[in-house]
């Protein structure tokens, strides 16, 4: 799972294009520019990063970087 | 070139494009566009071009287009994307009741010229239409493919329909979407997901492909385009070393590894018969050179499909730039090819402006190589671009007959030249629209026109039109130069003044100047305003006006009287 955060504070750092590092807890409140916009590239990105797609119903329902960090735990290819 | 990440695009949003020439572009869809616009930005940059953008809300085509007081037209866009996803024209199908789907492609293309004859009316940009990428429902299986009344029949035909009627409309501009899911397939171009979420027709990583698609409509719309091919000859336009090997033992022709040099040559003749200038430049001795093209039976190229032909052991740079002074254009409008890496490695360091693409290791891989690069795009096609090769083949012999002359005007005399001067017609308008894009150097103010503008130039009784012909004992040069004029009050402003530096200093400069002064005579003018526009390109002009017997008024406006103007002399007669 550490290797997943790691990855994924890669992939928000490149997208936010700022330094960020994030925990199961933040939420697209925590993050200035985490609008709905900036949300699809994020996904795409994540799924281009460990080559796995979400579902519809997983980018609508994911609440925090905890719950997206299990969708990507649960089926990443590499 | 490495293609940047979407991510990479959004970047770049931060850097500075104060020092970019910019161009405004509007962008309306039925679909979200968000994030096309931003992938446009950040290729912009990429490309050198500061992309303003419009970029309208969601499903609003028909609000910005109907209303003459809309945001789109208030922006007064150059260029504007109309993008229209096939998820919409799938829906659009589905409503449409069974014993209407077999004219479904007609009603849509209509309604969709019918946006273009709206934008048009209403402002002066260029239209970049999106085309449709095919999503085949199966509902039919393969039968879809031979009934009219299946989606995937219709949405072809559409992209047929659209491709014709983007040919009449000279102002507007195919972006081939269903070319690009061709090449990239439809899994790498679509996610159902991100479509049913955010109504984005494309994945974000195919984004940066697309804005490359529209920005190169547009750059080679603002003339910058590729005009000439430089090529390299052992291993690259066939197998094998002709000094070594001979002409009958080089590789070439539909046996063996020969034939990847075949359909390379292929290619680059198209690339000829659509305008592009072939030059060689080896390192050889010229007899061996030439003999393949003379006596190999299995050659495509051959000699008379060469304009330059430099075969000597000088290095390759200076053979280039002995080649771009022949050619007289733009260093930048150049492409050298060649098979050797330190060739091009050299011919980069020591040539920047001109473009060296990465030829792949393997021949059978030329083709597909360099038609991903997409160098050759064009915003025009017209009869003349057939007849360059020959054309710039007469400048060589041209050139040999001057060397032999002791002074230029008895040389000038010799070549015994006919210029004619007409109002624009509807015959002439490809050519007089491409030059208006192509040309760089000698243009005065460089407005470029798209052929819809030249048509509604030509008709408008504002303006007088002249374009000019030129030949000579050599041959014809065709049309070689279009002068635009303004009426106001008392004067002729002359709003565009340019010609083909193919026939610079033959006195044509002057023919044109005094058809100038005697046209606005005769209409009753008393004057002719020039005005000098300078760019990166046109320094050989900055000081043409007053060459030509114009008196300076400012820095950059002329004029001359025509009562007292001194006609220039010229050995060139009227036709």
């Amino acid at each position: 799972m550490n290797e997943i955060y790691e990855r994924l504070n890669k992939v928000f750092a490149d997208v936010f294009d700022e330094d960020i590092t994030v925990t199961a807890e933040t939420t697209a409140e925590d993050i200035e520019d985490w609008d709905s916009l900036t949300h699809i590239t994020l996904i795409s990105a994540i799924e281009d990063e460990f080559r796995m797609k979400f579902s519809m119903k997983e980018v609508v329902g994911m609440n925090n970087v905890g719950e997206l960090a299990d969708i990507v735990a649960s089926r990443r290819k590499r | 070139m490495k293609t940047p990440t979407f991510v990479e695009l959004k970047k770049n949003l931060k850097k500075d494009f104060s020092s970019l020439p910019v161009i405004r572009l509007g962008i309306i869809g039925d679909c979200a566009t968000q994030h096309i616009a931003l992938s446009l930005r950040g290729w912009g940059y990429e490309k050198g071009i500061n992309f303003d953008i419009f970029d309208s809300d969601y499903n609003q085509i028909d609000a910005q287009t109907m209303d003459p007081a809309s945001e789109l037209y208030e922006f007064s866009p150059a260029y504007t994307a109309v993008i229209n996803c096939t998820e919409k024209l799938y829906m659009r199908f589905c409503e449409t009741p069974l014993d209407m789907r077999s004219s479904f492609a007609a009603t849509i293309c209509d309604s969709m010229v019918s946006v273009w004859s709206r934008i048009s009316e209403n402002c002066r940009s260029r239209i970049i239409q999106f085309n449709f990428p095919v999503w085949d429902d199966r509902v039919f299986g393969d039968f879809g493919g031979k009934t009219t009344d299946s989606f995937v029949f219709q949405t072809r035909k559409l992209n047929m329909l659209l491709a014709e009627k983007a040919g009449e409309y000279k102002n507007v501009f195919i972006c081939d979407i269903e070319g690009i899911q061709s090449r990239v397939g439809e899994k790498a171009l679509r996610d159902s997901k991100m479509f049913c979420i955010a109504k984005m027709p494309f994945r974000t990583d195919i984004l940066p492909l697309v804005a490359r698609t529209v920005t190169d409509t547009v750059l080679a719309a603002e003339g910058k385009i590729k005009k000439c091919v430089v090529l390299d000859l052992d291993n690259t336009l066939w197998g094998g070393v002709v000094g070594d090997d001979g002409t009958d033992g080089i590789q070439i022709g539909e046996l063996g590894s020969g034939h990847a040099f075949t359909q390379f040559q292929h290619w680059l003749k198209e690339l000829k018969n659509r305008g592009i200038i072939l030059c060689v430049c080896s390192k050889n001795n010229e007899e061996n050179a030439k003999d393949p093209f003379i006596n190999h039976p299995e050659m495509v190229l051959r000699l008379e499909d060469i304009s330059v032909f430099v075969a000597n052991w000088e290095d390759k740079a200076s053979n280039i730039r002995y080649i771009r002074d022949v050619l007289n254009i733009g260093m930048d409008s150049m492409v050298f090819l060649d098979d050797n890496p330190f060739e091009r490695e050299a011919v980069r360091s020591l040539v920047p402006e001109i473009t060296v693409p990465e030829l792949p290791e393997n021949p059978e891989d030329y083709v597909d190589y360099l038609r991903n690069e997409d160098l050759f795009g064009t915003a025009s096609y017209s009869k003349e671009d057939r007849m360059r090769t020959d054309q710039y083949r007469a400048e060589a012999e041209r050139v040999s007959l001057q060397s032999k002359c002791n002074d230029y005007d008895d040389y000038l005399m010799s070549l015994e030249m006919v210029a004619e001067a007409n109002p624009f017609d509807a015959y002439h308008f490809p050519r007089i629209a491409q030059l208006t894009q192509r040309s760089n150097q000698f243009n005065l103010r460089t407005v470029r026109y798209t052929e819809q503008e030249i048509e509604d130039i030509a008709s408008d009784d504002k303006y007088i039109t002249i374009y000019f012909t030129l030949k000579d004992k050599f041959g014809d040069h065709g049309l070689i130069s279009a002068v635009i004029m303004e009426k106001r009050e008392d004067a002729l402003f002359v709003n565009t003044y340019l010609m083909s530096c193919r026939v610079l200093k033959r006195g044509m400069e002057e023919f044109i100047i005094n058809t100038m002064v005697e046209t606005a005579k005769n209409n009753g003018y008393k004057k002719v305003i020039g005005e000098y526009l300078p760019t990166a390109k046109n320094a050989m002009v900055a000081g043409i006006y007053e060459k030509l017997g114009f008196t300076r008024v400012n820095d950059n406006i002329f004029t001359a009287e025509v009562e007292s103007f001194e006609y220039n002399k010229t050995h060139i007669r009227k036709g």
